[in-house]
């Protein structure tokens, strides 16, 4: 039973061994081709082509277009050539936005694959125990409950008479205990380690899935060597969940640089901009300011933003599998 | 709602909008701890306010419990009220329906803000004012945690439910004895599209929220607030002694003194979101003078007109 989600899990994540796979695509290729012309795959393929042009294509070619426009969303527009992305650049209140959704890339991607990695080699250690399903349960839960419930529910565990500070307090903590959303200094790290917890499931989930296509042999010969389970970890886990640790990271980066909901249910940007980040900076130039050209052209700024911090990761990670 | 040629200034030209109730705002208290702390009589003045901020503060007393959390500014409220008490209300107005050449950062407006930052100084508003919503501030004046709340009449029929008795309500003292009084006093409006379906059914509908017994009936007790349409039309009856009584009265005393003024938060798109939470959140947290505030506000301001 575990065992079937767990390969359901290998599926999702595209790390299957590639060889046989490509040969069997090759043949099916070979073999349709004799029977039916090629223009009937594009027919297979158009529904979900079409809501692809429509609901993606075609909105990020709208978005480029604003952006060279000052435009309140209404009236008549004026083109303004580059002036909407050399405000995104020069704002410090704009740019702003950006330094903090790299600040939380550690909260989003760093923490979570981290503690990912060691959870998930405890976890698997103790692959048949109850106690192991427990905690793929507990890790797993934050990605089933609505991110706005959570959003609250930290919201009034991180206040100033919250449960955080309830803790604090007994230990003596006092000094410490603050409103940890409304404070300056450490609202960013407080709505990054709400990221952390809903992320720290899904990493773990991954990872286990891919640890459990690592071959047992590896492990049994490692240890017939002498290797403790930290020199395991290292040369027999970790370079074989490549893989996975390039989806983990690429699919949390893109969480942090495209962060909206979990901020904008803790902090709506507050205090005074402290949390403010791309994603509800668009929102509210376009919705609250009205100024469509600036919003979209801060949207086309994140989604090559976005582009140039994924490709490079997914380049490394690929690398050494071809 | 009148509106200029071309959607500017407010408050002039033709006609667009017609208000069926307008709002009072202005401070809520505890009745049991104003008790604790001697306080016999509304104060009359600025400096008798902060007599009773410094004496709450003294008992240990939450002496303002007010919301400034996430992109709601709750400070705006005390802030407009002492920009109120320092100066008149003509030109903060003007600023509101953005006549040309208006400013926020005139003198008595700094002496506000500089009041302002004082009570925070000092340590008058709840000290995690700044992680606490509208919701909360509420939540915890209801249960009695803090002696003042500023805020407006439409929380006075859920006070009156919720806390029978335990709460009262005044006016913004001014700056000096017998000076005339302000708030912000802002009518709801509506208007009827030009291409509405059902345009009839429609001024039906507000001819009727105006003028019926009934319809006026639940402006009061339920929204808590005055409701407008002709001067000699029928006004519900309200228990003496309630907040809805107080907030009512107010509102005369408003309108004998010319003191009602639009909300600062309502001057453009999003000088709330973008210019006086932010600020007024750096303030709290000591990062922003109560120079910086005014003129970064205006141009916040400026910035937005320009668009």
């Amino acid at each position: 039973m575990a065992g079937s989600v767990r390969d359901a899990i290998v599926d999702l994540t595209e790390a299957r061994p590639e060889a046989s796979s490509r040969r069997r695509a090759r043949s099916a290729r070979r073999s349709a081709g004799l029977r039916t012309p090629a223009w009937v795959g594009w027919l297979f393929v158009a529904p979900a082509l079409l809501v692809y042009l429509v609901f993606v294509l075609r909105p990020l070619v709208a978005t480029f277009e604003y952006s060279l426009y000052r435009w309140n969303g209404i009236g008549p527009s004026t083109w303004v050539g580059l002036d909407n992305y050399r405000e995104v650049f020069t704002d410090p209140e704009l740019l702003k936005t950006i330094t903090n959704a790299f600040e939380l890339i550690v909260f989003f991607s760093v923490i979570p694959v981290l503690l990912g990695l060691g959870i998930a080699s405890v976890i698997r250690r103790i692959a048949t125990s109850r106690l192991a399903l427990v905690g793929r349960t507990v890790l797993f839960l934050p990605q089933v409950i609505p991110l706005v419930a959570a959003g609250i529910a930290w919201s009034w565990m991180l206040a100033d008479d919250g449960f955080v500070n309830q803790v604090l307090r007994w230990v003596g903590l006092d000094g410490v205990a603050r409103a940890w959303l409304g404070d300056f200094s450490t609202a960013l790290p407080a709505v990054g380690a709400i990221g952390a917890w809903v992320l720290l499931g899904l990493v773990t989930l991954l990872l286990l899935a891919g640890m459990s296509k690592i071959d047992p042999v590896l492990y049994e010969a490692a240890r017939m060597d002498g290797a403790g389970p930290l020199r395991e970890f290292f040369h027999v886990t970790l370079p074989s969940l490549r893989q996975e640790i390039g989806v983990c990271v690429t699919v949390t980066v893109i969480a942090a640089l495209a962060s909206f909901d979990i901020v904008y249910v803790s902090t709506q940007g507050g205090p005074g901009n402290a949390t403010m980040v791309p994603g509800l900076e668009i929102y509210y130039q376009a919705f609250s300011e009205r100024r469509i050209g600036v919003a979209s052209a801060l949207a086309v700024v994140l989604m090559v933003l976005v582009l140039v911090c994924v490709l490079p990761i997914q380049w490394l990670t690929r690398r050494g599998e071809r | 709602m009148r509106l200029g040629e071309g959607g500017r200034p407010r408050g002039e030209g033709s006609l667009y909008a017609m208000g069926l109730n307008f709002s009072m705002t202005g401070i809520f208290y505890n009745t049991e701890l104003a008790e604790q702390i001697g306080m016999t009589e509304p104060p009359q003045t600025l400096a008798e306010l902060d007599d009773l901020l410094a004496k709450a503060k003294a008992a240990g007393i939450v002496p303002i419990q007010q919301f400034n959390g996430g992109a709601t500014g709750g400070l705006a409220f005390p802030l407009q009220n002492l920009m109120a008490a320092y100066g008149p209300p003509g030109p903060i107005n003007d600023w509101i329906f953005q006549k040309p050449g208006a400013t926020i950062d005139t003198p008595t407006n700094l002496k506000a803000a500089e009041h302002l930052a004082e009570w925070i100084e000092k340590g008058y508003f709840v000290k995690d004012a700044n992680a606490i919503d509208y919701a909360k501030m509420m939540s915890r004046f209801i249960d009695g945690d803090g002696l003042l709340i500023f805020d407006g009449d439409w929380e006075s029929g859920n006070l009156d439910k919720q806390m029978p008795g335990k709460a009262g309500f005044f006016l913004m003292p001014p700056a000096e004895e017998g000076g005339a009084r302000a708030a912000m006093s802002a009518p709801l409006t509506y208007g009827i599209a030009e291409r509405a379906e059902n345009a009839d059914c429609a001024a039906f509908f507000l001819n009727w929220v105006a003028t019926d017994e009934t319809a006026r009936r639940i402006t009061v007790e339920v929204g808590g607030s005055h409701p407008m349409g002709p001067a000699d039309a029928y006004m519900p009856p309200v228990k003496e002694g309630s907040v809805t009584a107080a907030t009512l009265a107010a509102g005369a005393t408003i309108a004998e003194d010319n003191g009602a003024m639009d909300f600062i938060a309502n001057a453009t798109g999003s000088i709330y979101a973008k210019g006086w939470t932010p600020n007024l959140q750096k303030m709290v947290a000591g990062e922003q003078t109560p120079k910086g505030l005014l003129e970064t506000v205006q141009r916040q301001y400026e910035s937005e007109l320009e668009n």
